[in-house]
C-alpha cells in the first residue's frame, strides 16, 4: 500500500501541504517542534480515524482555523482510492472513501493497515500490565472481529460483579454465579485468542530483536494468565469474599500479562536505553509482518524519532532492514539530514527527503 | 440556562414537564404554553387522568402487568393457556406480542433487567413471583422474552437456574433476520446468531 499524493490544510501547526511521495523511503527533516510528528501524525489519522496523541479532534485544528482537512490519494497493486477526512469545530467529522461518506467510522478502520513506531512506545515497558493488554488487543483486533466482541462482553460482565462486589445488602450468590459463568466463557476464548497470537508473534519478534541489535542477549516476550492456573469460574468463586474487602475482582483476563524480560530480568529493570528501544522497534516490526499477513498488503511503516537513544550501528540496521523487500511505504523524521543520506546510499531502495520548518513541509531536490 | 419567568405558575409547570424524560426546558415552555390555550374542561380531563393514573393504576397479582383491576383481562381470559408463561421486561413488550395476534398463553412482567451497576437486583424484580407461580400452577412451558443485551441475556440465564430444578421447558425467543430483509443487509451478529440457530426447513 502507497500514499502517492497528500494535501493536508490546517491540521495541528500545518497550515497547507501539498506533497507526493516516494513509494520506497519518506524523510522528514528539520528541528524538533517544527512539524515532523505532526506530519506523521495526519496520516496515523487518516488511517485509524483519530489523532495518535491528542484524542480531543478540535484541538487538533490549527489555533486561528476553522477546520482542518486531510485528504490522500493511495495505491494497491490492484486499486486507487481517495481518503477524505475533515474535521469542523462544533460538527461531526467527515471521512470519505472514494467521494463517498461512510455511515460508520468503523467501516474504515483496518481500511489503511499503518504501524507507528514512537516514542511513547516506551509506555509499553514503562507502564502497567494494561497498556501491554491494549497492544495485543490492537493487533489481534484488526484481524479478528468476533474477539473484540467478546472482549467487550468479557468487560461488561466484570463491571457488573464489580458492582455487585460493592454492594452492601445480603449479596445473591447465584447471581454472582451468573456473571462468573459469563466470564468464564468470554475469558477461555479470549485467553486461547491471546495465545495464539503469541505462538506466532514470539518468534518473529525475537528474530527482529536479534536482527536489530546484533548482540547475544537473551530476550524473553511470555504471557501469563489467571486461567493458565485452572478454571476461572471456580477461582472467581472462591475469592469473592476477598473481592468483597477490595471492592473490585482480583482474577480474571483483565489481569494477564505480557512479560517482558532480558537476560531473565525485567526488562523494565535491567535494559539499556539502546536494548529497550531496540525490544520495542522489534515488537512493531513484528507487529508489522502480522498486520502484513492478515490483509494481504504491505501496511505504511511510521517510524518517530527512530534515532533518539539508538546507536548508529542499531539504527543502520534498522534502515537495511526496512528498505529490503519484506517492507513498503516508510514515513521517517529525523533531526539530522547528513546521519540519514549516509545510511540511505549504503541502500538500494528509492527516497525523497523533506525539510520542516515552522509546519512548511517542502520537497528537497 | 438561567431564565426569569413572568409568572410563578407558569414557572412550576415549566418544571414539572421538564422532569419528564426527553423534556428540556424548551420544549416543557411549548407544551405548557399549548395547554393554556385549551378550554378549560381538556385541561382538567388532562390532570384528572394524570392523577387518577398514579392514584388508582394497580398491579395484576398474576402476571403483574398495570391493571386496572387485581386481575388483568388477559389473566382473566380462560380461552388462553395458563401453564404457558411468557417472561417480558415490561408492559411495552406485552403490547408488542399481543400486537402479533399469535399468542395464546398469559405473561409475566419482571419490571426491569438486572444490572448491578444500575442498581438493579433480582429482588426488586418479579423473579421469585415467577419461581412461585411456575411450581404453583404446574407450567409447561416459560418463555424467555427478554432483549438480546448483555442485561437481557444475564437475566434470562438467572431465571432459567432458577427454573432449572422444575419440571418446566424453558424456550426463548428466535433471533433473527427481519421479515423483507435482504440477508446481505443484516448486521454481522445477527446473521451470525441465524446461522448457529438456524432451523429444520419444512417446505410446504
Ligand atoms: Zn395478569
Amino acid at each position: 500500500m502507497q500514499i502517492s499524493r497528500l494535501s493536508i490544510l490546517n491540521f495541528k501547526n500545518i497550515s497547507e501541504a501539498e506533497l507526493g511521495f516516494s513509494p520506497g523511503l519518506n524523510c522528514f527533516v528539520g528541528r524538533n517542534g517544527e512539524g515532523k510528528t505532526n506530519l506523521l501524525d495526519a496520516l496515523y489519522y487518516l488511517a485509524f480515524c483519530k489523532s495518535h496523541n491528542n484524542p480531543i479532534d478540535t484541538h487538533n485544528i490549527k489555533h486561528d482555523a476553522e477546520f482542518f482537512m486531510i485528504q490522500a490519494e493511495i495505491h494497491t497493486e490492484s486499486a486507487t482510492m481517495e481518503v477524505h477526512c475533515a474535521v469542523k469545530r462544533r460538527q461531526k467529522k467527515v471521512f470519505k472513501f472514494n467521494k463517498k461518506e461512510y455511515p460508520r467510522l468503523s467501516e474504515h478502520i483496518g481500511k489503511i493497515p499503518l504501524v507507528l513506531v514512537s516514542p511513547s512506545d516506551e509506555d509499553l515497558i514503562r507502564e502497567g500490565s494494561e497498556e501491554r493488554r491494549r497492544f495485543m488487543d490492537m493487533v489481534i483486533a484488526q484481524y479478528d472481529a468476533p474477539y473484540m466482541e467478546s472482549l467487550v462482553a468479557y468487560n461488561k460482565a466484570l463491571q457488573q460483579r464489580n458492582a455487585l462486589l460493592k454492594e452492601e445488602r445480603l449479596q445473591d450468590e447465584s447471581l454472582f454465579d451468573v456473571y462468573e459463568i459469563k466470564m468464564d466463557m468470554e475469558a477461555e476464548f479470549i485467553q486461547k485468542k491471546r495465545q495464539a497470537f503469541l505462538d506466532g508473534f514470539v518468534p518473529v519478534f525475537e528474530q527482529y530483536y536479534h536482527r536489530i541489535s546484533g548482540g547475544r542477549e537473551a530476550i524473553r516476550l511470555e504471557y501469563t494468565s489467571h486461567l493458565m492456573e485452572g478454571d476461572l469460574q471456580s477461582q472467581l468463586k472462591s475469592c469473592r469474599q476477598r473481592d468483597g474487602y477490595l471492592g473490585y475482582t482480583t482474577r480474571g483476563i483483565h489481569k494477564d500479562e505480557l512479560k517482558m524480560e532480558l537476560d531473565g530480568y525485567p526488562i523494565k529493570r535491567e535494559g539499556s536505553q539502546g536494548q529497550n528501544k531496540s525490544f520495542l522497534i522489534a515488537m512493531k516490526l513484528a507487529q508489522y509482518d502480522f498486520l502484513k499477513q492478515h490483509t494481504g498488503v504491505r501496511p505504511l511503516l511510521l517510524l518517530d524519532d527512530l534515532f533518539d537513544k539508538l546507536d548508529s550501528h542499531r539504527v543502520e540496521r534498522i534502515i537495511q532492514l526496512v528498505s529490503g523487500n519484506d517492507f513498503g511505504q516508510i514515513f521517517i523524521t529525523d533531526t539530522n539530514k547528513d546521519h540519514l543520506t549516509h545510511l540511505l546510499q549504503k541502500t538500494d531502495g528509492t527516497y525523497r527527503f523533506f525539510h520542516v520548518e515552522n509546519g512548511s513541509i517542502t520537497q528537497e531536490t | 440556562m438561567n431564565t426569569s419567568y413572568p409568572s410563578q405558575l407558569l414557572e412550576d409547570a415549566v418544571q414539572e414537564f421538564s422532569k419528564l424524560p426527553g423534556i428540556g426546558k424548551k420544549t416543557a415552555l411549548r407544551l405548557v404554553l399549548h395547554l393554556l390555550k385549551q378550554n378549560q374542561e381538556d385541561v382538567h380531563r388532562f390532570g384528572s387522568a394524570l392523577i387518577r393514573l398514579k392514584e388508582e393504576v394497580c398491579y395484576c397479582s398474576e402476571c403483574h402487568n398495570i391493571s386496572d383491576q387485581s386481575l388483568c383481562p388477559i389473566c382473566q381470559d380462560q380461552n388462553r393457556n395458563h401453564k404457558q408463561l411468557c417472561v417480558v421486561e415490561n408492559i411495552r413488550e406485552v403490547m408488542a406480542v399481543e400486537n402479533t395476534g399469535q399468542y395464546r398463553g398469559v405473561y409475566h412482567v419482571l419490571g426491569g433487567l438486572i444490572s448491578p451497576m444500575d442498581g438493579v437486583g433480582p429482588s426488586q424484580l418479579e423473579i421469585e413471583s415467577l419461581v412461585a407461580r411456575v411450581r404453583e400452577h404446574e407450567a409447561d412451558e416459560v418463555i424467555l422474552a427478554l432483549p438480546a443485551t448483555m442485561e437481557g441475556d444475564t437475566t434470562a440465564f438467572y431465571i432459567y437456574r432458577k427454573l432449572a430444578h422444575l419440571s418446566v421447558e424453558i424456550t426463548t425467543i428466535a433471533r433473527g433476520i427481519a421479515v423483507g430483509d435482504e440477508l446481505e443487509y443484516a448486521d454481522e451478529i445477527t446473521l451470525g446468531r441465524s446461522i448457529t440457530h438456524r432451523i429444520v426447513y419444512k417446505g410446504n
